[in-house]
């Protein structure tokens, strides 16, 4: 049974995924359950493969015992048995929390299909990460991206679907360039497994199929990971959507994107090829600094805390592309790093704004005031996941920008400091802004009628215990991951050394 | 040297911390409350007086808490720069702790938990920068020195106040992201460790030109040490209740920011490398202008601690020039100089707020005749004034002195002249409010009237007194401050002082 643990990973959700909705006809809160034992499962499963990756290395699955490049192979190794481990955490933390959010902001009668879908898109997920098959990657890229605009779609809000549609289109093109790349690939390989094909290809790097087959991907996968300026189906998706949807896709969606990205760069292609070969690197280099301050100054200028959330992932997802596009050891480790660091502090916030939306269905800004004594823990949360993001000391924040700027000087490009630097303290300037309405800005009692303020000040009521703990297991992660940060290095050095072989 | 491994200085940051989380937890019983910030304040002292004996013994005890990442370690260590300033602070928040619960209660103020909360916090912080091992660390707490203050700096919440919080946080947050990190980043980078060391790291390590870049982004991101042009927040916080003004511009805070760049420059950049290459001597004449503008700027002032704000200004810039001038007695009298004026000014903050809550009075121009009313708390307004501007006799002498002979040590005849004008200076903006306050009528709606004794609650106008007394005392025994400093000045130079 162990041996096929890697199947498992990907069968046990998909089936679910079916099984979930028919359970829900039966009695609805089945299907929480279900999503919530399956998530589990795959997290102890995913610790399980990791534990394994660190004992022998790496793990090698054929499918079917088709051998390959015939056949699909699941290889694991140590890159991306740390992300799964994050992405199915993540899942099985939201599972925890979207039983009391997606009551209140889902049609009651779908919400065995919105746990279905859920379902759906971390097998997507899962499979993006899991798989050692290019093909295999796109199809699961497309499971994930459908599943994803459903999940979207699904919130009451009518402005979600126009978001789904937008992010529909979009993706869709995403998808369509990547499997444009696979294809030109094939052509002039005949392979699809990833393992394979990195060692076809450097024979073949003058080949102009080759070079556009790198273009295609370049671009596709640059929109399914929102790297600025193809980040615009991003803010309005995350905004819409379902608080639960919100926080899942801005911690993992993203971040398997950034896998992908990393994925398809440096095993498929080699670090070699981009610098030499197309030069790749400093283009890279400038939109990732340009996503960095993009982002960051766009999220100053919001006054929805759900945008001004995700304006901020789109700068950060500039620093993973920062780290990558260094192509030294310490730069990858520090946008390996990032992905998780990034997934735990978004996911810390969107959790904790998913708790005022549900007792308060606030999201404006303005309205955060006096905050921090009605909801004294999310406001905790809040405020953790804000300082991390700013990057304070102690934070996981402050770790990837620790390797990012180290980096930037190993590279002999100090002016990437200035970068990092300037979007650190537009960060402080939008979180403060929140900050400081939570604790600091008298409550305006003028603007409120008089029959609100009582109730206000009679239930000052924090959210439910069980849209609570996740939130706080995020946050304390925040600091602990901060602070006990060599856990996460030793294996992003691992896996650093197998990308720039 | 030495090394004594003990978990005493994690220990003495602890102390404030728990008592962080018992007050939080008292916040519906006050006295239950007060009564936890009274104990962690003696515990806190008492631990650092205990590694006082180890300390003068020649020894550093070290204290490795967690290792982060490669080349980021928690970590501390007790030497006797730490231990002067730990001293002074953790002696000077007993004292503090007993005003505040005057102030706070007599003004009957809200958000008191969370005000002492901070509090804690805040010295939990100020002891992490004394002990730091490592730049690292030192960066850490003096981040959470600013963080935790800056709900102390809002208190009052009114529009006002969180423009001035705004102001404070903007210069000192923004500063040590955007130019002390870098210049962490930089050290690094260089010498692959953060670790202090008496000699320096970067020496032979970096080229020059980077090392005159790192020194530029640290003196510029240092800003709690309040030199020019990097003053404004000092002024701007003073919305904050009067016991954070005093802790903030006599304790904590400012003390942090010169003894941060005490640190940097003797333990980073290490005394030979900055006279090989020259960059003290810029720094001492950027502090030059700084003491002798500020000090104008104060005798502008009516609002008494607006006044008090620009003469902070001018009397840290002392302590950045001595160290500037990188000579033994001018290094020995930076270090006094953190003792002797924590005690000078926190006596002069203490008693602006004691006349706050005995008469509301905030203008220097309605303190005429106020000596006859509150006596003790003008008296020791004056013992507070006279250190200040360094007479014989008083604390603030004796740090004058040794800056006077550092400066002829160096050779350096201008800033003997500067000395002399600020110590005029000083005295022109402090003492006419002792002359106005004792000698001079009181008025009230032009009509003169008789005065009343009508002093603040004991629980203010005892710690007055005290540091009032300390501050001249400190004349008469500095034995124990000298010889810290001296076995500083030993390590630094590398030879006995």
């Amino acid at each position: 049974m162990m041996e096929h643990l890697p199947i498992v990973m990907i069968v046990l959700p998909l089936l679910s995924a079916v099984v979930t909705p028919v359970a829900g006809r039966i009695h609805r809160v089945l299907s929480w359950y279900i999503v919530v034992i399956v998530t589990a499962l795959c997290f102890a499963g995913s610790l399980s493969l990791l534990s394994t990756v660190l004992e022998t290395g790496r793990i090698s699955y054929w499918l079917g015992g088709w051998e390959p490049p015939w056949g699909i192979e699941y290889l694991i190794d140590y890159l991306n048995a740390f992300v799964l481990c994050l992405v199915a955490f993540i899942a099985f933390i939201v599972a925890v929390y979207a039983k009391k959010s997606v009551e209140l902001e889902i049609d009651e009668a779908r919400l065995p299909l919105f746990y279905g879908v859920y379902l759906l898109f971390v097998t997507g997920l899962m499979g993006i990460v899991i798989t050692g098959d290019i093909f295999n990657l796109y199809v699961f890229l497309e499971i994930a991206s459908l599943a994803g605009y459903a999940l979207i779609a699904i919130a009451k809000r009518r402005e979600a679907a126009m978001a789904s549609f937008n992010y529909l289109v979009m993706g869709t093109i995403g998808a369509t360039f990547v499997l444009l790349g696979i294809g030109h690939l094939y052509m002039v390989t005949g392979s699809l497994n990833m393992a394979d094909l990195a060692q076809r290809l450097p024979a073949l790097y003058g080949s102009k199929v080759v070079q556009t087959a790198f273009a295609f991907f370049a671009v596709g996968l640059s929109i399914k990971i929102a790297l600025f300026p193809l980040h615009n189906w991003l803010p309005n998706s995350y905004t819409y959507a379902p608080s639960a949807v919100s926080a899942i896709m801005a911690a993992t969606a993203t971040k398997v994107g950034a896998y992908a990205f990393i994925r398809v760069m440096f095993t498929v292609f080699h670090a070699e090829f981009l610098i030499t070969g197309i030069h790749l690197n400093h283009l890279l280099l400038f939109f990732a600094a340009l996503a960095i301050l993009m982002g960051s100054i766009l999220a100053v200028a919001q006054t929805d805390i759900k945008k001004m959330l995700a304006y901020s992932s789109i700068g950060q997802i500039g620093y993973i592309i920062l780290g990558i596009s260094l192509m030294n050891l310490t730069g990858i480790q520090g946008s390996l790093l990032h992905i998780v660091n990034h997934a735990l502090m978004k996911g810390t916030l969107f959790l904790a704004v998913g708790g005022i939306v549900y007792r308060l269905g606030i999201t404006t800004i303005e309205d955060f005031k006096d905050l921090g004594r009605k909801m004294p823990v999310s406001m905790a949360a809040f405020t953790v996941g804000a300082f991390s993001m700013i990057g304070v000391p102690l934070t996981v924040g402050f770790v990837s920008k620790w390797y990012l700027a180290i980096a930037a000087l190993e590279a002999g490009m100090w002016y990437l400091i200035i970068v990092l630097m300037l979007s650190s303290l537009l960060t402080a300037v939008y979180f403060w802004r929140v900050i400081d309405n939570m604790y600091f800005q008298p409550h305006d009692a003028s603007k409120v009628s008089e029959g609100s303020v009582v109730v206000a000040e009679s239930n000052p009521k924090d959210a439910p215990v069980l849209m609570l703990l996740p939130t706080i297991v995020t946050a304390v992660l925040c600091v602990f991951f901060g602070i006990f940060a060599s856990l996460p290095l030793s294996l992003a050095e691992k896996a650093s050394m197998i990308l720039l072989r | 040297m030495e090394v004594y491994e003990s978990a005493r200085p994690l220990c003495a940051m602890l102390v404030s911390l728990s008592a962080v989380l018992l007050i939080g937890l008292s916040g519906r019983w006050p006295n239950l409350r007060e009564t936890w910030t009274l104990m962690a304040a003696v515990l806190k002292f008492a631990i650092v007086l205990s590694m006082l004996p180890i300390v003068l013994g020649g020894k550093v005890i070290e204290c490795f808490i967690v290792h982060v990442l490669p080349g980021l370690d928690l970590a501390l260590r007790v030497d006797p720069l730490g231990m002067t300033f730990a001293l002074t602070a953790s002696f000077l928040w007993i004292i503090t702790s007993c005003y505040s619960i005057g102030y706070m209660r007599s003004l009957a103020e809200h958000a008191q938990t969370r005000y002492f909360m901070c509090f804690a916090v805040a010295l939990c912080a100020a002891l992490g920068i004394a002990f730091s091992a490592n730049l690292f660390t030192l960066f850490v707490f003096y981040e959470l020195l600013t963080l935790c203050t800056y709900p102390l700096v809002v208190h009052k919440q009114t529009p006002e106040a969180i423009f001035g919080g705004r102001k404070y946080l903007v210069y000192l947050l923004g500063t040590s992201i955007f130019f002390q990190l870098p210049a962490i980043f930089l050290v690094y980078y260089y010498t692959g460790t953060l670790e202090f060391s008496s000699q320096g790291i970067l020496a032979g390590k970096a080229p020059e030109i980077a090392v005159i870049i790192t020194y530029i982004l640290f003196i510029a991101g240092i800003t709690k040490a309040a030199v020019m042009p990097l003053h404004a927040w000092l002024p701007a916080a003073m919305v904050a209740p009067t016991p954070v003004s005093a802790l903030l511009h006599a304790v904590a805070v400012v003390k942090a920011g010169v003894f941060t760049v005490v640190r940097v420059l003797l333990y980073v950049f290490g005394v030979d490398l900055l006279e090989e290459i020259g960059l003290g001597v810029i720094l001492a004449y950027v502090a030059s202008f700084t003491i002798i503008a500020a000090s104008v700027i104060a005798m502008m002032q009516d609002d008494l601690k607006l006044r008090l704000a620009y003469s902070t200004v001018s009397q840290l810039s002392y302590i950045v020039l001595a160290v500037g001038l990188l000579t033994p007695s001018a290094i020995a009298s930076s270090i006094i100089h953190i003792t002797m004026h924590a005690f000078g000014k926190i006596t002069l903050f203490f008693t602006a707020g004691a006349i706050y809550v005995a008469t509301y009075k905030t203008r220097i121009s309605e303190l005429d005749g106020i000596g006859r009313q509150m006596p003790f708390t003008m008296m020791a307004f004056t013992l507070g004034t006279l250190s200040m501007i360094g007479m014989p006799l008083f604390g603030g002498f004796v740090s004058k002195w040794y800056l006077a002979m550092g400066a002829i040590e160096a050779g350096r005849l201008p800033i003997l002249i500067v000395l002399a004008a600020s110590s005029i200076l000083n005295a022109c903006y402090l003492l006419p409010i002792v002359y106005a306050a004792f000698f001079k009528e009181p008025k009230a709606g032009g009509q003169v009237i008789a005065p009343k004794i009508k002093e603040a609650p004991a629980f203010m106008v005892v710690p007055v007194v005290l540091t009032g007394i300390e501050a001249m005392a400190l004349f008469f025994w500095p034995s124990l401050i000298l010889d810290l400093a001296k076995m500083i000045v030993g390590y630094v130079t590398g030879e006995s002082y």
